[in-house]
């Protein structure tokens, strides 16, 4: 396949003072146009010439939707191009939801975390290398997934979720917010939609060329955090080969509730085991009533796995896996 | 560019000769003379108004307004490099992945190969040909003089550039603390320990200087 790198083909920018102006410009590209937030994703697929907009919508002079706000009810109103450093480093972030700062400040390298955006990182595409590559797959409109034939190098793919495809969703912020309880505030020329975090990826079995339920016209423009729990503990670890730059392998997010002794309620998800985050509802449900002791996270880790199903090479991720979901109930803080 | 020049493209207006003649320095096409009337202040409301970009642009470098013919799907360290002539910004693998190419944007790091060009219009861009002051040498710039802190160099300009943004984020780093915030950029020559002398030396040195 010829590839030409590094030579970004043509197209026409936009830089839009505001969510309706780029919601319009939007719509008048629909598939052609290419919305620019940080650009970290976006500049791969450019210099690669796999993607090739007619038009790029620029977010950066979009200030409506960048800086932290309080929201209603006593919780956090974040704009969509908050850059990840601003999330990480924000005071009411750090002291309130320690998850999201923790998150948001081990994404990458600290140049990424200036540039890259919040919304970026929650919308960003798979980095499963044959997609990427622009081999025609299923992602892509194709009808093989390049990743799950015999010889395929899987290491990075899935263990559960697939469907056909088995690329994993890259987010670290995305298992956070899901544990979080946040909600989606997407604008688009019909008016504004707010989804819960947990509703907002889509696996392929929903759509394939998708990763999560925005479609051209669509623009993610806030994310929402209600107030943290009483007696939440946290929890987060991202997995990765190198301590900088890399995508994680697997991570964990969970909240528990915690009073007396007894986990009330909790959140536990994982990323990067498949195209979406996982909230894992069967743990959830299983750690309820029980101390956030060795034991209730041993059973939690094994009912995590349950059903899990590895390719070729990650099956190290089953064990990655249980034992993140284990220590995220044993050692929540 | 001559102070003159720069005082006047700063107020905005210029000669014919010398918009041919900045032309000519940006490498661009006699073509681009469309643009002048384009940038004539009569259509600029309008074409913000919707919010399409036009080439002609005045970017703000090392404290000197540069007015350069950018193509919209160009980068900021290629603006940099071969229109500027600010070669010491390094393209190193052009995918935000290696750091060479790191300026600050506003005081702040961001890889050069990786936003466009029009994408930071309007904000102060620092290069590494900026940080030296009436033949000062910037502290981070003493300090790898200092150290010796690189082996072949190549991708010093964008450590020189993280240290910069390090220090006024965190003037007193530990080491470890230096070796998370320089964790942007890679060396090759995996000269880690010396650039991480250089870094607490840079440290040491601007705050002996505040």
């Amino acid at each position: 396949m010829a590839v030409i790198r590094d030579m970004i083909a043509p197209f026409e920018l936009y830089q839009p003072a505001g969510v309706d102006d780029a919601v319009r410009l939007m719509d008048q590209y629909g598939d052609e146009g290419w919305v620019l937030a940080g650009g970290l994703d976006t500049f791969d697929w450019f210099k690669d010439r796999i993607k090739r907009p007619a038009a790029v919508i620029d977010l950066a002079a979009v200030d409506e939707i960048r800086g932290i706000a309080e929201g209603g009810d006593g919780g956090l109103d974040i704009g969509a191009m908050t850059s990840l450093t601003a999330v990480a480093e924000h005071a009411d972030v750090q002291s309130r939801y320690p998850l999201l700062a923790e998150a948001a400040g081990l994404v990458a390298t600290p140049q990424i975390r200036n540039q890259g955006t919040l919304g970026g990182n929650i919308v960003q595409d798979t980095r499963c290398w044959y997609y990427r590559s622009g081999w025609p797959c299923y992602r892509a409109g194709g009808n093989i997934c390049y990743a799950s034939t015999r010889r395929a190098m899987n290491r990075e793919h899935c263990i559960m979720g697939a469907d056909r495809c088995v690329a994993v969703n890259p987010s670290d912020t995305a298992p956070a917010l899901v544990a979080l309880d946040a909600e989606m505030v997407v604008a688009s020329s019909s008016g504004e939609r707010t989804y819960a975090a947990a509703d907002f990826f889509v696996g392929p079995d929903i759509d394939i060329e998708r990763m999560t339920v925005l479609e051209p016209g669509d623009l993610l423009t806030r994310i929402v955090l209600p107030a943290p729990r009483e007696g939440a503990r946290w929890y987060f670890e991202k997995i990765r080969d190198r301590k900088s730059w890399d995508f994680s392998l697997v991570t964990v997010a969970s909240m528990l509730q915690v009073q007396g002794g007894v986990i009330q309620d909790a959140r536990v998800v994982v990323n990067s085991i498949a195209p979406y985050p996982v909230r894992m509802g069967a743990v959830e449900a299983a750690i309820r009533g029980r101390e956030p002791s060795e034991e209730t996270g041993q059973m939690a880790g094994e009912i995590a796995v349950e059903g899990a199903r590895a390719l070729r090479h990650n099956d190290y991720k089953i064990a990655l896996t249980r034992n993140l979901v284990k220590r995220s109930i044993r050692d929540a803080a | 560019m001559l102070d003159a020049e720069i005082i006047q493209s700063r107020r905005g207006g210029f000669t014919r000769r010398k918009f041919i003649k900045g032309v000519i320095a940006a490498g661009a096409t006699a073509s681009a003379a469309g643009y002048l009337f384009r940038s004539s202040g009569v259509l600029a409301p309008m074409l913000s108004a919707q919010g399409a970009v036009e080439r002609l642009v005045t970017l703000n470098v090392n404290g000197q307004q540069r007015r350069v013919d950018v193509p919209k799907h160009e980068t900021l360290a290629m603006t940099l490099r071969y229109q500027l002539g600010l070669t010491g910004t390094k393209l190193g693998c052009d995918r935000a992945e290696c750091g060479a190419c790191t300026v600050l944007l506003d005081g702040v790091t961001h890889y050069g190969c990786s936003i466009l060009t029009h994408t930071v219009r309007g904000r102060e861009v620092t290069t590494i040909e900026g940080l030296e002051e009436d033949g000062v040498l910037h502290p981070v710039q003493q300090a790898v003089i200092d150290e010796g802190g690189f082996q072949c160099a190549f991708c010093a300009p964008g450590f020189v550039m993280s240290m910069v943004g390090m220090l006024d984020k965190n003037p007193a780093p530990t080491r470890e603390e230096a070796a998370v915030l320089l964790s942007g950029n890679l060396c090759r020559c995996a000269d880690y320990d010396k650039i991480l002398n250089t870094a607490m030396r840079a440290a040491e040195l601007s705050r002996s200087r505040a």
